[in-house]
């Protein structure tokens, strides 16, 4: 059984990983392009939905085989001696040492090395808080009002930040850029592919959906009550999210009240745009992924019952540091949960934040992800990765390396909603890889090269590969580099 | 019922505390064993009144040792935290729980952080099981790493809230993290005080605003200690500290005191290193992001180096020659090093042995790095004969692993601080314990 083909159709593979609550609202439903996007949306706003968009096209690739490796997919499998053939940016088949390869591409020896798909940042503020953090480019945070749903990340995001490339040499092709968490609605995250550009859209991830952050706890209650303003208490919080909810209700019937007068054949006036609302109303029409960030289990709770009473779906909790507490809720209700495995006890709400928070939630059966939240973190998931696996060993759990690393891959893909293009090494996804000088779950391991979309984005080995921000150009210690 | 279930806990406790006390000696037999300036392939270990009574390849275990088979595993010395927060801070955004900083008018140098250590703190057995066994606790000040940084969970908090009065963030002391009522090695070890952008800050605004004000204070300080007398009768000028700072800063003066001086720039460092000359101060740096730039004037200073290697982003105009690269090049330079754990070595001081790997997945030779968080913190801070590395006549500090403990997937399976075994507990796997198990009643009733 030497050739294990992974041969599973692009349709498919929106179900796996523990892609196992598909249907409307999931994430599943709402990665898979336009065509559905544009079904869901308010149609009075169809046309509207993507003004800045995406000019991403791959860097140019050559059509390739890594052999020799041992390959861990992402999607739970392990090949040792593997063969990753991919052919116009796209995997084109998985296996062992005797899977065909095409002839005349090129041959990558990969012997005694590692093959991982790309990983992937679920939680990252690169580009919003970017280096160096002074004041004039410290922008992640709109702290301005509780409800910012208006504001959008991706007019943040500086590409010059050299925190993209630090990551990329640690194996991130993909990361979530959010807004910061000062605020209950704090606006719309984007997703990038990591990838050198002069604008945020030639790095904007095509026909991922968008997220709306959100986040529960003691950073909305002190920002806003330290100014004398509400919310200034958890429940304060609770108030304000059901308000904005409420808000969100009304606009988007006055929209299909709207639609249906146009359908009716009469020449309504258009109620007026409001952007913060239409963000809210793209959650409640399943087309935004809700990032709600939550550190401890009971609010997490109070959120899950929120969100029923408004009838929205709540994809991922980021930082989560109490998921350990009500790991099998998550799992019945198909939350992702993502989060450290080492950062605890810097405040109250993460003062129960566990290493073994990780493992507790895979052992549960649940979506588990290791997010950074950090631009140096980001440089290194693998190894976040490799101390939460650690921790859940000694606990006796039997995890394996290949399901630990799904943790920042599929998993991660998943809670961002682009499992269905990226996240693993199955066939038809984006050919998006990372070769590790030794196993990922090693301290000394180094991503020697790493491709997005098939397309060699950066090489331990050859400086022509090692892109420079603009911001790095000319700086005092680049004779060293 | 719980009740009876806590008394059988604390029962076995003490049975097992009894024991080790009983027990003085220790042989730990059938492990790869790290001595901090070297290795052993097999070897045992024989600790004996708290103290590394032997260690080699042939050493035979003593008639009535308590014997600890590594089974192949690694048995290393304790890890130093150093530029650490432990045991003076419980919950990093809570002010209450910190005792690292302080914001009198009257008072910068003469600030002794050791009245403040906590002995129970919740983060100690969380870093021990990180294998730490002993810190250098150091104050904070505008340009410390201690605090969680991150913008985002600090949204509103201000500038970490840190209000330093002076040029001087005040004393260091050395701790173990032994269990017990006592973790106090050494007060006043060194005096800590933030350069660069920081100290800037500090002093006005201006780098050239600090250096002279340092040197002023310096001149006040010998002024001060050879005129006791007429400053008590009121006899002497004013001077712009108080007393107790005066007076704390009579050994820095005198180099008896180490000067632990954060600063990161290449420029910066080349300039404190002039001002360490020319006052004839015994300094440290710490941070020294841009410290391989000047590697071999480091070197050739004798001044040793605190650094996290995992610095590589000019997060500030100061550190934009930061690589992962700075501790192999000051190492291959001959500068001392000692390797710190991340976010100011509290709650994260664990992570102290996976930044020790990234330093030699970036070129630094692996008994370096062992060498840079044990002996050498030890040496800097002229600890050397009390502790520091697997060599006889010093504490027993001893954790033994279950592999390579640079490696996240190694665990410790037995921890000696002082030569006492020490539990292998926290608060965190407590909470894991409960949270691993169904039952009818609600988790509260579980342990």
């Amino acid at each position: 059984m030497r050739s294990l083909m992974i041969a599973a159709s692009a349709a498919m593979l929106a179900l796996t990983g523990c892609a196992t609550t598909g249907g409307p609202g999931s994430p599943g439903a709402t990665a898979s392009g336009s065509s559905s996007e544009g079904a869901a949306l308010l149609p009075g706003l169809r046309g509207l939905s993507d003004p800045y968009p995406s000019t991403y096209r791959p860097l140019p690739a050559e059509d390739l085989a890594i052999v020799g490796a041992t390959v861990m997919t992402g999607a739970g499998q392990r090949i040792e001696n593997g063969v990753v053939v991919v052919v116009g940016g796209r995997i084109a088949a998985v296996g062992g040492a005797d899977t065909p390869i095409p002839t005349g591409i090129r041959r990558i020896d990969a012997a005694g090395r590692f093959v991982t798909p790309g990983i992937i940042d679920a939680h990252s503020h690169l580009g919003v808080y970017p280096s160096p953090s002074v004041q004039a480019t410290s922008d992640g945070n709109e702290a301005t009002n509780p409800n910012t749903g208006q504001v959008w990340s991706e007019h943040s995001v500086w590409p010059q930040d050299p925190g993209f490339n630090r990551a990329r040499e640690g194996g991130v092709t993909t990361l979530q850029i959010l807004p910061g968490s000062a605020n209950l609605f704090g606006g719309r995250s984007v997703t990038l592919r990591n990838v050198p550009s002069v604008s945020m859209q030639g790095m904007k991830f095509p026909e991922a959906p968008y997220g709306l952050k959100m986040a529960c706890g003691e950073n909305p209650s002190r920002v806003y009550g330290g100014r004398n303003q509400s919310p200034a208490t958890g429940m304060g919080n609770m108030a304000g999210f059901r308000a904005g909810w409420i808000e969100a209700q009304n606009y988007r019937r006055r929209w299909d009240e709207y639609n249906r007068a146009v359908e009716a054949g009469e020449d309504p006036d258009p109620p007026t745009r409001d952007l913060r609302l239409e963000t809210l109303a793209g959650v409640l029409s399943g087309d935004i992924l809700v990032q709600n960030h939550c550190y401890r289990a009971d609010e997490m709770m109070l959120m899950i019952d929120l969100a029923r009473e408004f009838g929205y779906r709540i994809t991922t909790f980021h930082h989560a540091s109490e998921s350990y507490k009500i790991a099998d809720v998550l799992a019945a209700e198909g939350i992702c949960s993502a989060t450290w495995a080492g950062w605890w006890g810097f405040k109250m709400e993460a003062l129960d934040g566990i290493e073994e928070n990780a493992a507790l939630l895979e052992a549960a059966g649940a979506c588990t992800v290791i997010h950074s939240d950090d631009d140096t973190l980001t440089q290194r998931l693998n190894q976040e990765a490799a101390a939460a696996l650690s921790a859940g060993r000694r606990a006796g759990l039997n995890i394996s390396e290949e399901d630990a690393l799904s943790w920042i891959t599929l998993n991660a893909a998943r809670s961002i909603g682009v499992e269905g293009q990226t996240g693993s090494l199955e066939v038809g996804k984006r050919a998006d890889v990372v070769i590790w000088s030794a196993n990922p779950f090693s301290i000394y391991a180094r991503a020697d090269q790493v491709f997005i979309d098939g397309a060699r984005v950066h090489d331990r080995f050859d400086p022509a590969y090692q892109p420079r921000s603009d911001f790095e150009l000319g700086q005092p210690g680049q004779e060293g580099r | 019922m719980r009740t009876l279930k806590t008394l059988a806990v604390a029962a076995a406790a003490l049975a097992l505390s009894t024991t080790a006390t009983l027990a003085q000696t220790v042989a730990i037999t059938n492990g790869r064993i790290l001595t901090g300036s070297g290795e052993i392939a097999r070897g045992t270990v024989v600790i004996r009144d708290g103290r590394i009574a032997s260690v080699g390849a042939g050493v035979a275990v003593p008639a009535g040792a308590e014997v600890i088979d590594a089974q192949g595993g690694v048995v290393a010395p304790g890890f130093v935290a150093v530029d650490s927060g432990l045991g003076g801070i419980e919950v990093s955004a809570l002010s209450d729980t910190n005792d690292l900083r302080q914001a009198s008018n009257s008072l910068s140098a003469a600030f002794d952080l050791s009245w403040g250590l906590d002995p129970d703190s919740f983060t100690l057995p969380v870093a021990r099981l990180g294998g730490i066994t002993r810190a250098i606790v150091v104050p904070q000040h505008p340009g410390s790493s201690g605090g969680h940084a991150h913008e985002e969970d600090t949204a509103g908090v201000g500038e970490g809230g840190l209000h330093s009065p002076g040029l001087f963030a005040g004393q260091a002391a050395a701790i173990h993290l032994a269990e017990g009522t006592d973790i106090l090695v050494q007060p006043r070890i060194a005096m800590v005080a933030p350069f660069g952008d920081a100290g800037a800050g500090v002093a006005g605004g201006a780098r050239g605003a600090e250096f002279t004000l340092f040197r002023e204070i310096l001149r006040e300080v010998r002024l001060y200690a050879a005129n006791r007398a007429a400053y008590d009768r009121g006899a002497l000028r004013d001077l712009m500290l108080s007393r107790a700072d005066l007076e704390a800063l009579i050994p820095v003066a005198q180099g008896r005191m180490p000067l632990i001086i954060s600063v990161h720039r290449a420029s910066d460092i080349r300039n404190v290193l002039r001002l360490a000359r020319e006052e004839n101060l015994d300094i440290i740096l710490d941070g020294a992001e841009e410290g391989w730039r000047v590697a071999d004037e480091i070197a050739a200073a004798g001044v040793p180096v605190l650094l996290n290697p995992l610095s590589n982003l000019p997060q500030s105009f100061e550190v934009r020659g930061a690589t992962m690269e700075n501790a192999a090049r000051l190492h291959a330079a001959g500068v001392v090093i000692a390797i710190k754990g991340n976010e100011g070595s509290v709650h994260r001081a664990r992570e102290t042995r996976y930044n020790a790997g990234n330093a030699v997945a970036h070129g630094l030779p692996y008994e370096a790095a062992i060498a840079a968080i044990t002996v050498n913190p030890a040496r800097i801070f002229g600890l050397d004969d009390r502790f520091g590395g697997i060599r006889s006549g010093v504490a027993a500090d001893v954790v033994v692993w279950t592999g390579d403990p640079l490696e996240p997937l190694s665990q410790p399976t037995a921890i000696f601080i002082n030569g006492q075994r020490q539990s292998l507990q926290s608060r965190a796997l407590e909470l894991r314990d409960r949270y691993q198990v169904r039952s009818a009643m609600p988790p509260a009733y579980r342990n």
